[in-house]
This record gives structure tokens, sequence and C-alpha cells, in this order.
């Protein structure tokens, strides 16, 4: 199974300038350590040492913030596209 | 009755109108609540008025006092018609990539408009703002990302309204800001319509406004309480366009481009309400119009020429 991972610009450093990469995992959690694997350091700066999304990281699998599905336990699928983004403000 | 004693007594008590070209089935409905229809043309006048009255009633407000406030253009308008009727001095931090049309619209209510940089974005402006208001302690931040008075508003009126008008309301999308409309509105509905769904749309936008935010300073307003959510829903420039553009072909609603991005994540609801064989009313807030955005090249063109032209900008 693989999943297609949007890096934002800030994190690209861990992937050595790749917008886009690919992992696998059954889980968001697992995906993160799978990556880690390849791109050392980028599971830091998503998760916290305590294993939660660090407050100013948002993450989407298929658009939907994984805050309200499960959080890092949200379930992956063949396909999916999670995408990785800082928190901005509006209004 | 449809007189009013000045333009500020026209706030709120928005139609809400029904989208039977975009509603998926007979027991699907989309509903479009129209939020231009306020003083200045967006929803953020209903913030800026109780904001305003809040920090009046607090005493913090006399005829020339100065206010100062972040904004990426609509909470700025809206403060400015007010401070303008009452004297006040208003002094607005905006990112320099948003629309044209904002900026002239805030000088002409009289405001003074103090550029944030716009590889910063909305959160360089709360920054500066935040800086200046230290700087300056006779200066009054509303702060409408932690102010209190901001998501009471709705709650006070944008969902009692709701209820009068749609009783069998299912779900409530709206655009994710200051959080402020979602909040407020989430919190009146949750407490009075059993099983409501409270959706967030969020903008997604180009790599540029995200280009170089370290996220080790990033923003979440205040006023946010993920509690009161039930979904949040990313939304990109160029599916918030196609949908604004399919708003005005379908429905002769003509939307800002942050609707678009609404009414994105209300059809995804309603098709899985469809596939689900449920019922629902869904209300899709309207937060404003399109003509602040004409300059933007959102409206015109090829959806992809316009995509890549609103790409870097904040079109929400």
């Amino acid at each position: 199974m693989s999943v297609e991972v949007r890096i934002p610009t800030i994190l690209r450093t861990h992937t050595g300038g790749e917008k886009i990469v690919t992992g696998s995992g059954d889980t968001l959690s697992a995906l993160f350590t799978d990556l880690d694997l390849r791109h050392n350091g980028l599971s830091g700066r998503v998760i916290t040492d305590e294993g939660a999304l660090h407050r100013f990281v948002n993450v989407y699998v298929n658009d939907e913030d994984v805050r309200f599905t499960g959080g890092l336990g949200t379930k992956l699928s063949d396909g999916d596209s999670v995408t990785i983004l800082p928190a901005v403000a509006g209004g | 009755m449809a007189r009013y004693d000045s333009i500020l007594d026209t706030a709120g008590d928005t139609p809400l109108v029904g989208l039977p070209n975009l509603s998926p089935a007979g027991d699907v409905r989309l509903w479009a609540k129209l939020e231009d229809r306020n003083p200045t043309g967006s929803i953020k006048d209903r913030a800026a008025l109780s904001m305003l009255a809040a920090a009046e009633a607090d005493g913090l407000l006399k005829p020339g006092s100065t206010i100062l406030e972040p904004t990426s253009g609509n909470t700025g308008i809206a403060l400015a018609l007010v401070s303008r009727l009452r004297g006040y001095r208003l002094i607005c931090v905006m990112p320099e990539n948003t629309s044209e049309e904002r900026r002239q619209l805030l000088e002409l209510y009289g405001a003074k408009v103090v550029p944030s940089p716009a590889a910063g974005g909305s959160n360089q402006a709360v920054a500066v703002a935040r800086r200046l208001a230290a700087e300056n302690p006779d200066w009054v931040m509303l702060d409408q990302y932690s102010n209190a008075a901001n998501a009471a508003a709705h709650t006070a009126t944008t969902g009692p309204e709701l209820l009068r008008d749609l009783p069998t309301i299912t779900h409530l999308v709206a655009g994710l800001g200051t959080t402020g409309t979602l909040m407020g509105t989430g919190r009146f509905l949750r407490e009075n319509v059993p099983g409501v769904k409270i959706v967030a749309a969020e903008p997604r936008y180009g790599e540029l406004v995200y280009g170089l935010r370290n996220l080790d300073e990033g923003f979440v307003p205040e006023l946010y309480d993920e509690k009161v959510l039930h979904r949040r829903i990313s939304v990109g420039t160029a599916d918030a366009l196609r949908r604004t553009r399919q708003l005005v072909q379908d429905e002769g609603v003509f939307a800002g481009p942050s609707t678009g991005a609404v009414l994105h994540a209300a059809l995804v609801v309603a098709g899985e309400a469809v596939k689900a064989g449920e019922r629902a009313d869904i209300v899709v807030i309207v937060a404003d119009a399109g003509w602040k955005y004409l300059s933007t090249g959102a409206y015109s063109g090829s959806l992809e020429e316009a995509a890549e032209a609103l790409d870097g900008q904040l079109w929400a």
C-alpha cells in the first residue's frame, strides 16, 4: 500500500526538497514512523514527544482534518492523500 | 417592515434562500444564508457591532478613541463603517496580499491601513497589531481572534435566525477564519437542535501563502474550541473557485471565493447524505459577495488561470 504525502515548504529540508513523498502504514501514526526512516526528523516536526499533533500543525487525510477523524490513529487506505500544513489565521 | 433608523440597524436578519438546482435530492437540500446583505456586505458586520458594543459597555471607547485591528479585510471594513459613524479612529493591519478593493473600501470609510508583509500572511498581521498595541497602550485592540463578543454575536443572532427559518436544519457549514461564526452559531445550534452537525470549511491557499511559515509560530485563534465542530474539511483554491462560479451559474448567487469553499464542503456532506439515504437540510453561510474580488481574476477567464491568479493571495 502507498500513501501520497504533501510536504509544506518549511519541512522540505527533511525530504531533500521533495514536495510530495510516499509512505505506507495502516494508520497515520504508522505512516509517520515509516516516513521518518527515509526522511529523518520529519515525524518530530509534526508529532510531539508525547505522541500528539503539534498545536500549530494541521494534517489532513483526503481533505479531512485528522483531529476529527481519530487523530494519529486515523486509518489509511491505499491511494489516500495526506497533507501537512501550518495553521494560519483568517478573518 | 423594511424601514430602519440608520444603516447599522439593517445588520443581521439576513435572507435564507434555497439552492434547488444544487440540492442533490428532494430531501437533501442546500440553503444559503446571504450574509452579504449586511451593511458593509459581509458577515463581519455582526461581529464588529457586537465587539464595539461590548467595548463601549466596558467604557473602553469614547469619541476620538483609536481602534486597532489586524484583519484580512471584512472585519476591518465592518469596523470602519461603525467607527466613522461613532467618531472613532481606526487603524487596520492588513497583509499586502489581499485584494485591492479591500484597501480602497477601508480608506473610503476613513480607516488607516498599515500593510504587513505578504509572506507572513494574517499570522504576521496579528503579530504586528499586537506589537503596535503594546507600544500604544491608549489604543484599543478589539482582537477578533480572542474577543468573546465576536462569537457571542452569532449565538445571539445568526443561530436563532437559522433555527427560526429552518427548524429542520441538520448541518451548518461555514468558513473557518477567526472561528467566531462557527463557534457562536455552532454552540447555539448544538444546544437547540439535537443531532445537528457543525462543519468547518477551511481554505487551503497556494503554497506561496504558507511558504515561509515557521511551524513553531503558527496561529490558532483563542476563540477556537474544536469541541464545537464535528468535522473540518480543507478546500483548495481550484475547488473553491469552481464552486463559486457554479453558485452563480446554477443559482444566481454571486458570492466571494470563501463561499465556494463552503459550498464545496456542503456538497461533500450532501453527497454522503444521499448515499446513506438520510434526509438533510444543509446551511451554507455566504460570508460575502464577489464584488471585492473582481480584480483578483477569480471570475474571469478559465478556472486554471483564475486559480493561478489567486494562488498567492488570501482569498478567504
